[in-house]
């Protein structure tokens, strides 16, 4: 039952992946990813990894979200002949990705490579704790310079283009 | 010490935002030098402890999992060298935008740092990222269609190398509960029979980690990232940032994590010589003077690839030799094509002619760039491919270490292509009243040919010396 449910949510996944890749509308796009995020976080639980899905519900469904459709609301739309020819250009780009992703998904059903991804250690919240302070600081250290360059490139990508 | 190397371009950016006003802004410039040239020292300082024990060593330890060995450290070296050009370059052609810049040079700083410094895998995923959002924006920076053009391409490729790269990095976590190089390598080496997980996670992180640096055939963005921007920006991404990101990371992985995989060194060997042939070929038919050396790095990224192909101690010094010659020979081109850029606002090619006589330092310096990245004694490009070819010879790679000495033929001929048509023949009258570059351009043109031809000079005596302390 719970393989079900999870192979399901799985396609639903895809499914959503896929929508925001392929959609015209911007706005549409992000809302398509939040979706994605939220059933990845669905999974997450149902496997075992509630903090991930916290992190993953809060972050990627919740912040990055915002920050897109804050985005897409300070930029100009484009017009309406534009958008005509991207569409078009769009669907002859994109078309081949859904034939790709069920050539692929039917090669690994079929051929059913042995692949063992059983976790040889699982984490509690504890050494999930520690792990993060104290055996990761450098990675946090890291992540920390990752956000500020992205903070930076967006103050001064689009300050400068505000000016003009 | 080894968090010293990210600590100090971090106060620099602390300092600068914290205490930020109108006039405090002027002195973005010189903080950056500063952290650079501090960055020079510690590692001139790291080299000399390492190479004879002349000093003893700061210790600060806060982050456990780093360290820093005598390659690790003419890296650090390189990367303050040439962030020092960059800053340079910037001061004498754009200098409103210098604030922002020193920040962006300072992050990139800490990324290609950590790089050179992790023990650990996934660290190294971390530093990865923060080089290469900071070379984006610094790409994006210049918000003209080419620019922005490059950037996106650079974002798609990269995005997908570190899909590629963190899937390898959790398969490895998964199977092998360890993320250092050492436990990699040592579980690398004691299984006998390699799972078919295993062959996919190395797949894929050596198709990531090839995208990051270029390699043919993952090579798409590689003359739009470098042509695009301003002169200081590909200075700095042609000379360093790509290498020390992938590059480095190849030539890492391949000393402590795969040294006794044998069919990994015979793939990257062949990757390598790949990139050297088609990098080659591709520089010739080019008509732009940024794309050609371009095409130009990614054929000496190939040598760098192949000497640590070779697994041995030799191909490893050549390979690091090459990388440091490399970014000071590829950088001072990149310069002085910029510099031209400047004075004459082309860089097609067809439409230069004869510069020769109205910018001599520039000339000259190509000059000495050309001959060293050809591999012309007494030039420092001379000595690292010498010791790339013996070290391919010694492991059998025969006929790779004749394609590699064929394509240095191949390297003289499309750069005396592109001195002829630049700088020799007559001057065109349009180009009657071009003048000297700037002093910004001169002087970073003028350090690095001294570099140049001093490291050929004396490679010899260095090289002597480090046989006498066994360092290789």
């Amino acid at each position: 039952m719970n393989n079900t449910v999870l192979y399901i949510l799985l396609g639903l996944l895809v499914f959503s992946a896929l929508l925001t890749a392929m959609i015209k509308n911007t706005l549409k796009a992000v809302i398509a990813l939040a979706v994605a995020s939220v059933i990845l976080t669905v999974i997450m639980f149902l496997m075992g990894a509630p903090l991930a899905a916290v992190f993953e519900l809060s972050v990627a469904a919740g912040l990055i979200t915002a920050i897109f459709v804050s985005t897409i609301s300070l930029t100009g739309s484009t017009t309406k002949s534009d958008q005509t020819e991207n569409n078009k250009k769009r669907l002859s780009r994109y078309i081949y990705l859904p034939i790709i992703i069920v050539i692929v998904a039917g090669i690994i059903l079929i051929t059913k490579p042995g692949l063992d991804f059983t976790s040889i250690a699982m984490a509690t919240e504890d050494t999930v704790q520690s792990t993060i302070w104290q055996v990761r600081n450098l990675d946090i250290a890291g992540q920390i310079m990752v956000i500020l360059a992205g903070v930076f490139g967006v103050v001064i990508l689009f300050k400068e283009r505000s000016k003009n | 010490m080894p968090t010293l190397f990210l600590l100090i371009p971090f106060i620099g950016i602390v300092l600068l935002n914290l205490f930020y006003t109108k006039k405090l802004k002027k002195l973005a410039f010189g903080t950056g030098i500063l952290v650079t040239l501090i960055q020079m020292f510690l590692a001139c300082a790291l080299i000399f402890q390492i190479a004879g024990n002349f000093f003893t060593a700061i210790e600060i330890k806060y982050f456990i999992n780093l360290s820093i060995d005598l390659y690790a450290a003419i890296i650090l070296f390189t990367i303050g060298l040439i962030a020092f050009i960059s800053l340079i370059i910037r001061r004498h052609s754009d200098n409103d935008e210098i604030f922002n810049f020193t920040q962006l040079i300072m992050i990139i700083m800490i990324g290609m740092n950590g790089v050179v410094m992790v023990t650990d895998i996934f660290s190294l995923y971390v530093f990865l990222e923060v080089t290469s959002v900071a070379s984006f924006v610094l790409i994006a920076k210049k918000k003209e269609l080419l620019a922005l053009n490059g950037s996106f391409k650079y974002l798609l490729m990269s995005s997908i190398a570190t899909l590629m790269i963190l899937t390898a990095v959790a398969i490895f976590f998964m199977t092998f509960g360890t993320l250092s190089y050492e436990g990699l390598g040592a579980q690398l080496t004691a299984d006998a029979a390699v799972s078919t997980q295993i062959v996919l996670a190395i797949i894929l992180l050596v198709t990531g980690l090839s995208i990051k640096a270029g390699l043919v055939p993952f090579h798409m963005w590689v003359p739009d990232a470098y042509s695009s921007p301003s002169a200081s920006v590909s200075v700095l991404l042609a000379g360093i940032v790509t290498k020390a990101g992938g590059v480095y990371a190849i030539l890492r992985l391949l000393m402590v994590v795969f040294p006794q995989i044998v069919l990994i060194q015979e793939v990257f060997a062949f990757i390598g010589i790949i990139s050297i042939v088609a990098g080659a070929l591709l520089a010739i038919g080019q008509k732009d003077f940024k794309k050609m050396l371009a095409y130009s790095s990614i054929s000496q990224i190939g040598y760098i690839i192949v000497g640590a192909a070779c697994g041995t101690p030799l191909g490893f010094l050549g390979a690091f030799l090459h990388f440091f010659n490399h970014a000071t020979f590829k950088s001072l081109l990149f310069v002085n094509a910029s510099a031209v850029e400047a004075q004459t606002g082309y860089k097609e090619l067809d439409k230069l002619q004869g510069l020769a006589g109205k910018m001599k330092i520039t000339s000259w310096t190509s000059v000495v760039a050309f001959l060293s990245t050809a591999g012309i004694p007494p030039f420092s490009g001379f000595w690292s491919k010498v010791i790339i070819i013996i070290a391919l010879w010694q492991v059998g790679f025969i006929p790779y270490a004749i394609i590699a000495l064929l394509a240095s033929i191949l390297t003289l001929a499309y750069f005396l292509i592109l001195q002829r048509k630049v700088f020799f023949g007559k001057t065109s009258a349009e180009f009657e009243n071009t003048k000297e570059a700037n002093n910004g351009f001169i002087s970073a043109s003028m350090i690095l040919a001294i570099i140049t031809v001093l490291v050929g000079i004396g490679f010899p005596f260095v090289l002597n010396f480090l046989k006498i302390k066994g360092l290789f």
